[in-house]
């Protein structure tokens, strides 16, 4: 729907197959930020999820609206009631006019650490339902120290080829040229308010030249905030190497392997020597019946891809906060001297 | 003797409305306004529930609400009672802690239609809460009200109902730590990162530094009238910070920045690898 000029009929529009742009902004309300704050910290350390309601206007993502999802919990009942409540509530909201077209979901995170198999299933799943759709993510934990951890996300779209036809060995990853930082795309955020609220926020804003965000954020102790960090960082990094390890047994068995065959091989060719001087007709140089012939399964690279995702991402924080560190603490420094 | 007789004209406060006060989330605004938006074409306001909880000292802190669609024609009103009942219980399912507080309404001040839905609304919850907002601004500054009702009887007679207007709590600290400058504008193109956020505080807080030494200096050298309450501000202040010796603050700071320049060369180090790792890992495999 790049633009549908008006003169063209509703079937004509909807019978032309449009090569979507690219999405390139996702434009959210400051009421849904509210409420994904809301919700998210209400619940937090426990983690929440919800649905994001809006419009898909060209290669801005509008999110207009959302609401909340209850704590799910394992169990068919509660799962289908779940699903109820989901349609009730979109009927509901759209009895007040609120854009009832679901444009992807929110969840919370604990210090970043959302990159996993679930996220990826998830957005598979909407993505069969939506063309477009996006994840949003908050972490709660962040924001005691003034900043707006808020992140659009978007699976791109050689992953998601490449997820669906579950392609994740060495050799179509080098055909594709992908690698770990290509899962994921991140898409600016840009929020809108209406002319309303914007006139009754102005009105009661406080006088005071400083808010509770310049407080939090001239907080002098990140200290717990980074040891965590360190701490998850090490974790990842055992599980990496887990998964290295793995890697390095399959291949030690495909060597080994390689050597049984070419061993198998070697004896079969002198056997069929000793039968041609025999005048007996060669046996086949292949037997697939040979378990050694049967290939062995490379182990999906996709754990070691996300695992790596969260890695970075846990660098990028700590690099964050001992940058804004770095200056509280020139900034003490500067104010002691004085 | 005698006045237990007469009939008296008297106000039934309901219980605990006494010195009530409530406290409005800034989400409860920007839900009414986007609602008021979003109105159908005849409907000339909006009207809605308030959902939140009573605090340990009696204020109620109004934390969510949601619009209920109403019909309204000559004095009379007509809400939809299956559609609150059924928001209500998905509401109850996210969060079973946040029950009714009261309704709101836009427009200016009390109607007459008011009374009707303040009644169905007393029926679901003991001394509901009136929340009006302007959205026409009319009234100057005021534009967010709350009231509660008050009976006014005579004898077992109930006359009218009078509403009254109660505190309203409009700080807004969750919108502060969201920052106004972004709920304030229409548009913002871009989310402020770690440091962008880090170097406007510090510029609020050089400001701040600035007009005080310009105070400071005005009063020492007569200018302006010296303020006890600010002097006193100032001194507890300055006696908030610790005194150390300069030995011992160059060690704490110095000792604090290497342990974060550890941290980035960590960090730094772990994505190198990172790097490396991935071009072994395509590597290697060309067996």
């Amino acid at each position: 729907m790049a633009n549908p000029a008006p003169t063209r009929s509703f079937l004509q529009v909807a019978s032309t197959e449009e090569v979507a742009p690219p999405l390139r902004v996702v434009q959210i309300e400051g009421l849904v930020v509210l409420k994904i704050i809301k919700h998210c910290k209400e619940f937090s350390p426990a983690l929440v999820t919800g649905q994001l309601l809006g419009l898909d206007v060209g290669s801005i993502l509008e999110v207009t609206n959302c609401f909340p999802f209850p704590i799910r919990e394992e169990d068919e009942e509660i799962e289908a009631d779940g699903a109820n409540y989901q349609l009730e509530m979109m009927r509901c909201l759209r009895e007040v006019n609120v854009d009832n077209n679901t444009v992807g979901w929110y969840q919370s995170t604990l210090l970043g650490c959302f990159q996993t198999v679930e996220l990826i299933e998830t957005f598979m799943n909407y993505q069969e339902n939506i063309r477009r759709c996006v994840c949003i993510i908050y972490d709660p934990s962040r924001s005691n120290q003034g900043v707006l951890a808020l992140k659009a996300l978007k699976l791109s779209d050689s992953f998601m080829e490449l997820y669906r036809n579950n392609n994740f060995v060495g050799e179509k990853l080098r055909e594709k040229n992908f690698s770990w930082m290509d899962i994921f795309e991140e898409i600016p955020i840009k929020v809108s308010n209406s002319a309303l609220i914007s006139a009754f926020m102005t009105g009661l804003e406080a006088e005071t030249p400083v808010s509770q965000c310049d407080f939090d954020r001239l907080q002098l102790s990140a200290n717990p905030f980074l040891e965590r960090n360190v701490e998850f960082l090490i974790e990842c990094m055992d599980d990496l190497a887990l998964e290295q390890q793995k890697f390095q047994f399959h291949y030690r068995n495909l060597s080994r392997q390689q050597a049984q065959q070419q061993a198998w091989l070697q004896k079969r060719r002198s056997d069929n020597m000793a039968r041609k001087t025999a005048g007996e007709e060669p046996l086949p140089e292949e037997d697939p019946s040979n378990p050694i012939f049967k290939p062995i399964p490379e182990p999906s690279r996709l754990d070691s891809f996300l695992i790596t995702n969260q890695i970075a991402n846990y660098c990028n924080q700590i690099n964050g906060v001992a940058g804004q560190s770095f200056s509280r603490l020139y900034l003490m420094k500067a104010l002691h001297e004085k | 003797m005698l006045t237990t007789e007469r009939t008296v004209l008297q106000f039934t406060p309901t219980p605990s409305s006494t010195s009530l006060s409530a406290k409005v989330h800034p989400l409860v605004i920007f839900n009414i306004c986007d609602c008021y938006v979003r109105r159908s074409d005849q409907a000339e306001r909006v009207i809605g529930t308030l959902l939140g909880s009573i605090l340990p000292d009696g204020t109620v802190d109004i934390c969510n609400s949601y619009a209920v669609p109403h019909n309204e024609s000559s004095g009379q009103v007509a809400l939809d009672i299956d559609y609150h009942h059924n928001m209500l219980l998905s509401h109850q399912k996210v969060n079973p802690k946040e029950v009714i507080v009261g309704w709101y309404s836009t427009g200016l001040g009390v109607t007459g239609g008011s009374a009707l839905i303040h009644d169905f609304y007393s029926r679901e919850v003991p001394s509901p809460i009136h929340l009006t907002v302007d959205t026409g601004f009319r009234n100057g500054d005021t534009a967010i009200k709350a009231y509660v009702s008050v009976n006014l009887s005579l004898g077992e007679n109930q006359l009218a109902a009078q509403f009254q207007e109660i505190p309203l709590d409009l700080r807004m600290v969750e919108a502060e730590r969201v920052g106004f400058d972004i709920l304030k504008t229409t548009t913002v193109d871009k989310l402020p990162n770690d440091l962008e956020g880090m170097e406007t505080s510090m510029q609020r807080l050089l400001v701040l530094i600035d007009d005080i030494y310009k105070y400071v200096d005005d009063v020492v050298e007569g200018r302006a009238l010296p303020d006890n309450d600010i002097g006193r501000y100032l001194a507890e202040a300055v006696s908030s910070l610790p005194i150390l010796s300069p030995q011992v603050f160059d060690k704490l700071v110095n000792d604090n920045l290497q342990d974060n320049l550890l941290l980035l060369y960590l960090s730094s180090i772990t994505r190198t690898q990172l790097s490396l790792a991935e071009k072994l890992n395509t590597a290697a495999q060309i067996l």
